[in-house]
């Protein structure tokens, strides 16, 4: 907001360039409170989101790590002066080192756990999507205590993540969860749900989907709330099953909102830390860990190793760059304006 | 809502009505499951919940909450929380109105590139690039104060609110804005009065998500916080999960008194969730 008292631009601009700053100063006179609106937004994530991310790309070239992030090595005498010499083992420029030793897993398995993400992603990614659609085409159509079913269903998104995954971890505990308990119930061995890769990949999968679905629904109900109902009459006279309004008014008319939610939803999940992290712990050995809580261990456990870290931070983050173009150039295909 | 097309109604067939409810109910069941769980666990004592018999309540008991309440910081967590998570909703909505109105309305050189970058700030793997967002905590000497967390966790949260505002804006016709402009109101004016109090669900939503980003955080606050009396509930009470013999009786209690203020705000925000969420609610 400062920004409104900034001079006015000096009145006798050379002769010759005078196209430019008055385009400039046009520019700012049209558009200076758009600008002074965004500016505070625009300063922090400028600071604390792209300047880490410049450094981490930086870092990701060097070898970075605790024991030889400081330039000197000081010691404290007998006397009680300090003496100083320089770091032997100072950090140093490496090139493409780090991608090599974590492309060719020399350190942490980069594929594997890239493989699990990609499972993991598209999984918990369909379960929210067609889950939040059938619950919101459920609870579009009026109905007696539709208000209290949606307030119910909407409830896990208040719960903490923290929280949820911690409740299920204790529904999947192997001695006393609620989930073997209900499976000795009904005659079936209870599960060790952490000893096998898949059954906790499932108990993960369970948790998040569980937290994620509410949000889908409510972004759903609120894009099929946009639809106007004249296109639904209308088709109830053409004598349209209630399958064909909804796969040619329902489905098309929630394109715009799918497509925003898919996308987020895929970047969420892709980068989803505590359900894992505090779930599964990567139970079995490693084999269940994702991307991101793989390289968390795998930098940050021993010796934290920042210019490792920098590298799994430049990676993950290239995949989604990626993906989000290609699917934005598939929605383009496609004729979608978004 | 309810009062919509009522007519529809009468035509399902008992079968149709009998499964939709069945369904809801169903999963209704399945999403308060877990939490009814936890919070009967959490009124067992310790040998209980760790039996492997299946009951709902056994041997009632409030010690857990007891020693949760007075055995822990729990007050001085809970009062940290609350300062951490009101400022982050305060000048959340506050920051993501402002810009999302700007990227609604003006057609400013720069718009689309902020749109593509509040995507891309949603892609970070937080939990990988928090060194270095540590190092400049650090360098700005905010290490174990409130505000690191507070402007954290604003960018954790303030892309997508703005985005979310965004296209509640342009769900407001545009009319309003020219017509308070007619009667001499500036920019910050039509903003303030004019389209703001119009956006209330989306606001509503919007207060929901800040509080919620703020109140269930963890990574940030282990990071940058390192005193007792600084920690947020979040924090304070991931100390019930030590590596190998988690306290799950004090864990439970903990769990529900961490998620009991996140479900009061949820409780004010739910009514708005579905119009404010999406670009939607033509009525506003």
């Amino acid at each position: 907001m400062t920004t409104v008292t900034a001079d006015p631009a000096p009145p006798s601009t050379p002769p010759g360039r005078s196209a430019r700053p008055s385009r400039l100063r046009r520019s700012w006179e049209k558009h200076w409170y758009a600008w002074a609106m965004v500016l505070p937004v625009v300063i922090v994530l400028a600071v604390l989101i792209f300047y880490p991310l410049f450094r981490g790309i930086w870092l990701s070239f060097t070898n970075l790590n605790e024991a030889n992030q400081v330039a000197e090595i000081c010691t404290k005498s007998i006397t009680g002066s300090e003496v100083c010499k320089e770091n032997p083992n100072k950090w140093e420029f490496v090139g493409l080192d780090n991608y090599l030793r974590v492309l060719t897993g020399e350190v942490g398995e980069f594929w594997q756990w890239t493989g699990v993400t990609l499972i993991w992603t598209f999984v918990c990614v369909a379960c929210h999507f067609g889950l939040g659609l059938g619950l919101a085409t459920m609870l579009n159509r009026p109905m007696r205590l539709r208000g209290l079913y949606r307030v119910l269903l909407v409830l896990p998104w208040a719960v903490p993540a923290f929280v949820s995954a911690f409740a299920w971890k204790f529904i999947f505990n192997e001695r006393f969860g609620l989930a073997n308990a209900v499976l000795s119930a009904v005659g079936i061995d209870p599960v060790s749900w952490f000893a096998d890769r898949w059954t906790s990949l499932f108990t993960a999968i369970v948790t998040n989907v569980w937290l994620g679905v509410p949000f889908m629904m409510v972004a759903l109900l609120g894009g099929m709330q946009t639809i106007p109902s004249e296109l639904y009459e209308a088709a109830e006279i053409d004598g349209a099953s209630a399958w064909q309004r909804f796969r040619n008014i329902t489905l098309p008319g929630l394109r715009p909102v799918s497509m925003t939610v898919i996308l987020l939803g895929t970047i969420w999940t892709f980068n989803m830390f505590p359900i894992i992290f505090l779930v599964t712990e990567g139970q079995p050995a490693g084999q269940s860990e994702i991307l991101v809580t793989g390289a968390f261990r795998a930098a940050f456990e021993g010796i934290r190793n920042y210019s490792l870290a920098s590298t799994y931070g430049v990676l993950i983050l290239s995949i989604l760059l990626v993906f989000s173009v290609f699917y934005r150039r598939a929605l383009r295909k496609q004729g979608e304006v978004w | 809502m309810s009062r919509v097309k009522r007519p529809g109604r009468s035509r399902r067939s008992p079968v149709m009505s009998f499964l939709l409810h069945g369904t809801l109910i169903l999963a209704s069941l399945i999403a308060i499951g877990p939490i009814a769980w936890v919070l009967l666990s959490s009124l067992k004592p310790g040998y209980a919940i760790q039996s492997s018999e299946l009951t709902l309540f056994r041997d009632t008991t409030l010690a857990n909450y007891s020693y949760v309440l007075t055995g822990t910081n729990f007050p001085r967590w809970f009062l940290n929380s609350v300062i951490v998570a009101a400022f982050t909703m305060a000048i959340g909505i506050f920051f993501s109105a402002t810009t999302g109105y700007a990227v609604s309305r003006f057609n400013f050189p720069g718009r689309r590139p902020l749109m593509m970058v509040f995507l891309v700030t949603q892609m970070f793997p937080v939990a990988i690039l928090i060194v270095p967002i540590y190092t400049i905590m650090a360098r700005l000497g905010l290490i174990n104060t409130m505000p690191a967390l507070i402007i954290a966790y604003l960018t954790i949260a303030v892309p997508f609110c703005a985005w979310m505002l965004k296209g509640y804006f342009d769900s407001i016709p545009t009319s309003l804005d020219e017509a308070a402009a007619l009667d001499g109101c500036g920019p910050f004016a039509t903003f303030w009065k004019v389209v703001l109090p119009l956006a209330k669900p989306a606001v509503a939503v919007t207060a929901f998500y800040t509080f919620l980003t703020a109140w269930g955080e963890v990574a940030y606050a282990s990071a940058f916080i390192q005193t007792d009396n600084r920690f947020t509930l979040a924090y304070g009470l991931q100390q019930f999960v030590p590596q190998f013999n988690p306290q799950w009786e004090y864990l439970t209690a903990a769990a529900v008194l961490v998620t009991l203020p996140a479900g009061l705000v949820f409780f004010f925000a739910q009514k708005h969730l579905v119009s404010g969420l999406t670009a939607g609610g033509t009525k506003g």
